[in-house]
């Protein structure tokens, strides 16, 4: 028995306060107690009535204490001294910067407001920063969703009315079979997490298809090693083994989507006077309105020429040609698998049926007893979503969700509030541009057909990004990563001031990052830069930075205020809407220097500076001091504002006066809202009267009506741009593009390959190539964390056996792996479980020299790389003389997963290639050794 | 050379027990464990070079993943969470030199006295498992202390005073009980899931205790149970569409 037990303080003092707010290391929103001891945070944790993580958080979220003492910080606005691209600034006052920007943006929105860019990467304000850019004028606003998943959105929003990233979940507590399509760790990041953990703890399946078996694939019960971007054919070959089986939930498709709608010869819905889609009655033998009551609707036949959706789709989907045995290679999945998964989910959905005893209305007004569930669940991202042919493959998972009858329903995909709602309840595109005026609506929206379009009379796109047009009708995210190749073109116009937030676009952010950097620094006969003015918004020392000829510096996201906002994206529960705050719980101080600001704060006073309508009053005061100001006293429409908690008296909720208190509210409640949905309208949102309402009265319609609507199984949105591209109606696509969007715009889900694969010799590039994000580190933004670092500090290419010892790989060999677009020669390292056709890399861990406050031998400068420079923003040249895009048809997303590559043994490297030169940092390194909480134990 | 308690003696046997079949891997607990552990006992966890070239850190508790490849099978990828085992038979205090290095009577919890240690390193040697580690700037040697500080603290809620790792592990991976109680949950857990110790044959039988993971049902190309699902079918009368009629009336 020892007795040198020394005596132990078993409860030291653990925070002088602790602090609640929001994180910011993802997109995922975590709520997080931040403790503060001497006034410095000393321990952040997961809150635990927090609806997004419950108290649980990941190594980000954990991590957040380095990403605020980073070193890469920056201290004061900076002014280009050096050539772009070099690093080289002078600080300057925060008058000065702001001055500066106004000089440079007053007269362009005077005379030319398209002539400002305004792009804001992984912005979590889009509905501020997009009311700005509308104020301002220019048409050329949008957030990074063109080059993540706009294809998920995209598809989701005009199929269910609501998306997968974090826009609905599955019913964690009563699904039976899990499947997830392309998920790495992506949104939502601890939600996914917790929730499998709940699967495994009850035993539930968890199915996985994904080429690369990491994380939440690695415990699955099944791992499905598909070939990438063969994913809408697998799903399209269950959906055909499920039809032919006869596995289908009937009642449901008849009750809550467009099965039985009518077609008529042109494709489009029959309808009735007041514009109601039509559906075959069996009952009373006659067209009825989808919305009258008892009705018995048929599926198929043909009826006064008008035939159901369903015979469509029962017609296209049975063709052998989508049988298991016809995907099977192609997929690299054997036909035997496909069958037994179908049958899984067949026996899934339908063997173990939910029955709730909870009564509610439909809105034909009939009432039901018990709720139905199908307690089989799906979840997909980018993995799906990055292909060009995504939204096709998303909106294929979502008609296999609705055959099995499994969203909004128990044990199915769940929606949050405000989703879902129909395309209707969604704005269309704007761009209408008037020098010294707003734009004339929102930028954004989703589009009904051709005449949404933001073309000109002479068929040139109004955007500089080319979104809305015939290359991408859909593009409801605009394309960030086509601004600066098109910018730096001139095509569709040049621009005069690009000004950018959060976003790496001279990086990891953007296709053919070589070739971007030559872009921003390429000048022009007169000697002056092709894009002539580039403001750019970061926290952090960024390779985007050394770009800029103005930085305006961010503060970190322990200093600000923010709001999670329903007007942008949710962090809401299935059965519950939810708003969230963050604000300083530390002062953003940077002792020496001018210092920093939250970015919305400056935007609000550059809007002053600019006068800018909704910024200034009559008297040429500001409307909104800052940031903070905005959220409280902002209304969208009347009573409607950023946060719809803590109203008018503070008891309001959804709707209301603005609150002067609503911010300490918010403090008071742990730093966020919450309100759960009545009992009565939790599932079957779209079509559940108690739901309609309860949504009417939260503010969440525009026109303050209720918005009930079918499931689009067959989109008509899709078949309006197909039926013009078949040479009907007055706006008619270029020549180049019609046989393209014939079938890119098929109104029923389909399967073409991926473009890349038909512009180029496969034999000569044999593997695909692909990214996964690691779960403990989130793009760029990690690497400067010294503690996200020490897990990924370098990112080896992992090859699959086969390939490894086809070209006798050993330990520590490098390779130069080549596409049709270029080469990099890099470190390769085995791996088992892996596709045999694929190779692929962490995202985002390789670094510039010089950038994020690192030393200039940072593995990550000298071992780590990017794929990027292997993927080109436009597709091979065809011999056409016309630039396309390596993008989706249809949206305009990035096709990130489309790359084929071909690997060669390389002699070992000192550093992976291409070699970027060193940008010089404005901030220094950071110091040779930490030994953070030092003396407080 | 130091004594470790009369095994039959410690009052409690306090450990972790972790989930290899629920694990995804995301070093959740890594850092939630650094973050406390560097404010918390003792030195802090120091970062040598972390801005560097060859960032060099402390921790606790690591991830470390492994492949298993399998002929005929698809291959698996295992995340293994390890931090100290706080064994019953701990080698590492036996060895100490000064004493340093202890087991605690009450809970079993193995901690380093680092006013004591001297920072030979002897135990990170005698430890099979690797799970103690030199800091680089106080030279001492740091390990799991689950969170000594934390466990009976009262300036922490009751629900919160279990370890950090175990606090934040997203998929609900890390339990935390005392394993010498046969009605704990912590277990309960081990017995229902089959735990086992962490290399046996070492002879120190530690009291954190690993679940394995599941049988994958990935590896079924065998009898089709499910078939007869599929094969109902709608080939009969009327194919499809006489199949589509019948079901229709039905509803």
């Amino acid at each position: 028995m020892s007795d040198t037990r020394p005596e132990l303080d078993l409860s030291p003092p653990v925070a002088d306060r602790i602090a609640r707010t929001t994180c910011y290391m993802c997109a995922c929103r975590c709520g997080i107690d931040v403790h503060l001891r001497d006034g410095e945070v000393s321990y952040i944790e997961g809150n635990r009535d927090h609806p997004v993580n419950r108290g649980v958080l990941c190594a980000k979220g954990s991590a957040g204490i380095m990403q605020h003492k980073s070193p890469a910080r920056l201290r004061a606005p900076l002014k280009r001294v050096g050539p772009r691209g070099s690093g080289e600034f002078e600080e300057i006052s925060w008058d000065e910067a702001l001055d500066l920007a106004a000089e440079w943006l007053a007269p362009v929105r005077e005379s030319a407001p398209e002539r400002l860019a305004f792009f804001t990467g992984r912005d979590q304000s889009q509905s501020f920063t997009g009311w700005w850019a509308q104020q301002f004028g220019t048409p050329n606003y949008a957030a990074h969703g063109g080059f993540c998943s706009v294809n998920m959105a995209a598809a989701g929003i005009y199929t269910l009315g609501g998306a997968f990233w974090e826009f609905g979940a599955p019913d964690w507590e009563r699904t039976e079979l899990f499947m997830i399509f392309g998920v790495a760790e992506d949104h939502d990041s601890n939600p996914i997490k917790m929730g499998l953990g709940r699967l495994k703890a009850r035993g539930a399946k968890v199915i996985a298809v994904n080429p690369v078996r990491t994380g939440y694939n690695a415990i699955a019960d099944e791992w499905v090693a598909i070939t990438p971007g063969t994913d809408g054919l697998f799903v399209l070959a269950l959906v055909h083994e499920l039809l032919k089986a006869g596995k289908i939930d009937l009642d449901y498709l008849c009750r809550t989507t467009n099965a039985p709608v009518l077609l008529d010869a042109d494709g489009l819905f029959a309808r009735n006077a007041d514009g109601k889609e039509l559906v075959w009655d069996r009952a009373t033998n006659r067209a009825m309105p989808f919305d009258a009551p008892d009705l018995k609707p048929a599926l198929h036949g043909s009826f006064d020429g008008l035939t159901p959706v369903f015979q469509h789709l029962a017609e296209r989907y049975l063709d052998p040609a989508h049988a298991a045995e016809a995907v099977a290679d192609r997929c690299g999945v054997p036909a035997a698998t496909i069958r037994r998964i179908a049958a899984e989910l067949a026996h899934a959905a339908f063997d173990r049926q939910i029955t709730i005893d909870r009564p509610w209305t439909d809105f034909r007004g009939q009432r039901h007893q018990t709720m139905t569930g199908r307690p089989v669940s799906f979840h997909a991202m980018r993995g799906i979503s990055a292909h060009s042919n995504g939204f096709q493959t998303a909106r294929a998972l979502h008609l296999l969700q609705l055959l099995l009858g499994s969203v909004e329903v128990p044990g199915g995909f769940r929606f949050k509030p405000p989703y879902p709602k129909p395309v209707s309840a969604h704005p269309r595109p704007h761009a209408k541009v008037t020098p010294g005026k707003p734009l004339d609506g929102p930028h954004l929206g989703y589009p009904r057909g051709p005449e949404d379009l933001l073309l000109n009379d002479d068929g040139s796109p109004k955007r500089i990004d080319k979104a809305f047009t015939w290359e991408a009708p859909m593009s409801a995210h605009g394309m960030m990563h086509m601004v600066i190749s098109n910018a730096h073109a001139g095509d569709p116009y040049p621009i005069d001031v690009l000004f950018m937030y959060m976003a790496n676009m001279a990086w990891n952010s953007t296709m053919n990052t070589g070739a971007v950097m030559k872009m921003l620094t390429d000048t022009d006969d007169s000697g002056g830069y092709r894009i002539p003015k580039i403001i750019y918004s970061d926290a952090y020392s960024s390779e985007m930075v050394a770009y800029a000829d103005l930085v305006l510096p961010d503060t970190t996201y322990l200093e600000r205020h923010d709001c999670i906002s329903l007007l942008d994206r949710p962090i809401c529960e299935p059965d519950a809407a939810a708003d969230a705050i963050r604000w300083p719980v530390v002062e953003p101080e940077r002792p020496g220097h001018e210092g920093v600001r939250g970015f919305q704060t400056a935007l609000i006073q550059l809007g002053l500076r600019l006068g800018l309508p909704g910024m200034v009053d009559a008297g040429g005061n500001a409307v909104y001091k800052d940031y903070a100001d905005y959220i409280v006293n902002h209304q969208r429409r009347p009573g409607i504002g950023p946060l719809a908690g803590f109203r008018g008296d503070g008891t309001e909720a959804g709707r209301g006066a603005p609150n002067p208190d609503q911010i300490e509210a918010y403090k008071r409640n742990g730093g966020f809202w919450l309100q759960h949905i009545p009992e009565e309208a939790q599932f079957y949102k779209p079509t559940n009267a108690a739901y309609q309402d309860w949504a009417v009265k939260m503010g969440f319609y525009t026109d303050d009506l209720p918005a009930p609507y079918l499931f689009q199984l067959y989109s008509e949105p899709l078949r309006k741009f197909q039926r013009a591209a078949e040479g009907h109606g007055e706006r008619q696509p270029p020549e180049h593009l019609r046989e393209r969007l014939k079938t890119a715009m098929d109104p029923l889900p389909r399967w073409d390959p991926p473009f890349e694969d038909t512009r180029i010799d496969t034999g000569d590039f044999p593997l695909h190539a692909i990214t996964q994000r690691p779960a403990a580190m989130y793009h760029s933004w990690g690497s400067q964390n010294a503690w996200l670092r020490q897990i990924h500090g370098v990112n080896p290419l992992y090859v699959p056996r086969d390939t490894w010892e086809a070209h006798g790989f050993a330990d520590g060999d490098w390779a130069t792996l080549t596409s049709v677009h270029g080469s990099i020669t890099i470190p390769v390292a085995l791996m088992e479980a892996l596709n045999p056709n694929t190779v692929w890399t962490w995202n985002a861990i390789g670094k510039r020299r010089g950038a994020w406050a690192l030393d200039e031998d940072a593995p990550e400068a000298t071992r780590g790389f990017l794929l990027n420079h292997l993927i080109h923003e436009l597709l091979p040249p065809k011999g056409d003389g016309l630039r396309w895009s390596n993008s989706d048809p249809v949206t305009g997303q990035a096709a990130w997963y489309d790359l084929r590559v071909r690997i060669e043994k390389a002699p070992a490297q000192a550093a992976s290639q291409p070699e970027i030169p060193a940008q010089v940092s404005p901030v220094g390194t950071g110091p040779a050794v930490l030994t953070f909480g030092k003396g407080r134990a | 050379m130091t004594s470790l308690p009369d095994r039959t003696a410690t009052d409690k046997s306090l450990g972790l027990v972790i989930d290899l079949d629920t694990c995804v891997g995301c070093h959740a607990c890594v850092i939630s464990c650094k973050e406390w552990n560097t404010s918390n006992y003792g030195a802090p966890l120091a970062d040598l070079d972390p801005y560097g070239a060859e960032p060099l850190g402390t921790f606790l508790n690591r991830i470390h993943t492994f492949e298993t490849a399998q002929p005929g099978k698809p291959a698996q990828v295992v995340h293994f969470p390890k931090s100290c085992l706080h064994c019953e038979d701990a080698p590492c205090v036996t060895v100490c030199p000064t004493g340093a290095s202890y087991k605690r009577q009450d809970d079993g919890i193995v901690l380093v006295n680092e006013s004591d240690c001297i920072g030979c390193g002897l135990c990170a040697w005698a430890c099979p498992y690797g799970a103690r580690e030199m800091d680089g700037a106080e030279k001492v040697m740091k390990k799991c202390t689950l969170c000594v500080d934390r466990i009976y603290n009262e300036n922490i809620p009751e629900v919160d005073r279990i370890p950090s790792c175990v606090r934040t592990c997203p998929a609900g991976a890390r339990h935390f009980g005392d394993l010498s109680d046969p009605d704990s949950s912590v277990f309960k857990l081990v017995e229902a899931r089959g735990g086992f110790d962490l290399m046996p044959e070492q002879g120190t039988k530690p009291v954190n205790k690993y679940l394995p993971p599941r049988p994958k049902t990935d590896t079924s190309d065998g009898p089709d149970v499910l078939g007869p699902l599929l094969a109902e079918g709608t080939e009969g009368a009327g194919g499809f569409l006489g199949w589509l009629d019948r079901a229709l009336d039905r509803i």
